[in-house]
């Protein structure tokens, strides 16, 4: 065994490149939207979850709310977070059917994303049209 | 540490075996959260922006308020078990540990209290 030869500290080995490193592919940047979007509807977790203690609380505190959610701003998250609901759980059907060893290949990983991507818009769309 | 062999400076680090039971909950709740969602976005987009006594109206029905406490509660869990991934890999050491306390708190106190509005309004 030579490394016990050797006095301190772990062997500086190469690392593997890291997000930095990569040209971005679209199945990265497919994936880490999965990550960004999921983690950024804390937003409008805390937004609606607000809006209902207003509503158990009375009509003053609804009142607030209700304002603060109907504003423009408001509405621009609720649409941002429209489109981030629907793009994270089209990836989150990715990952079950990833899940169950199928469509691993890029090939496969490249046109779900794409159908990701371009779906999340039209649901979004369609999401409006109906509200 | 001259007298240890990298062998035995590794032994006890490996993974803490509790990967597969996040994982397979990450699983259960995505699926729950595959209905949820799109119940959830309907009832409550159909009635914000409403007033107070329709908004109160509408929740003290059944099926609104279960469809939202549902969502709050499944959301939570599964914000709790991703959320911690995200501080896994880019957080370390006593910022990762507060990090990850911070978020499970923060999952439970989002869901008691929307559960508790949900109850309220509802009874």
């Amino acid at each position: 065994m030579a490394d016990v030869k050797r006095s301190t500290g772990p062997i500086n080995r190469p690392l593997s490149p890291h997000l930095t490193i990569y040209r971005p592919q679209l199945t990265t940047i497919t994936s880490i939207l999965v990550r960004i979007t999921g983690n950024a509807l804390i937003v409008a977790a805390l937004l609606i979850i607000w809006w209902f203690v207003a509503a158990a609380t009375g009509p003053a505190a609804f009142a607030r709310a209700d304002y603060v959610i109907t504003s423009w701003l408001g509405k621009l998250v609720m649409l941002g977070s429209i489109l981030a609901l629907w793009y994270h759980l089209l990836g989150g059907i990715r990952h079950l059917i990833w899940d169950t060893g199928r469509m691993l290949d890029v090939k496969s990983s490249e046109r779900f994303g794409i159908f990701m991507l371009a779906g999340s818009v039209v649901l979004t769309i369609l999401t409006v049209l109906i509200l | 540490m001259a007298y240890l062999t990298d062998r035995k400076r590794a032994v006890g680090l490996g993974s803490a075996k509790t990967g597969t039971e996040h994982h397979w909950q990450m699983i259960v709740t995505s699926c729950a959260l595959l209905g949820l969602i799109p119940l959830f976005l309907f009832t409550f987009g159909h009635i914000v922006g409403a007033s107070y006594a329709d908004v109160v109206a509408y929740y003290a029905r059944p099926f609104p308020a279960i469809i939202a406490g549902l969502t709050f509660l499944v959301g939570a869990i599964h914000f709790k078990s991703g959320a911690q991934v995200l501080i896994e890999d880019y957080a370390h050491g006593f910022a990762r540990k507060a990090a990850i306390i911070f978020v499970i708190c923060l999952s439970y106190t989002l869901a008691a209290t929307g559960l508790f509005a949900i109850a309220r309004i509802a009874l």
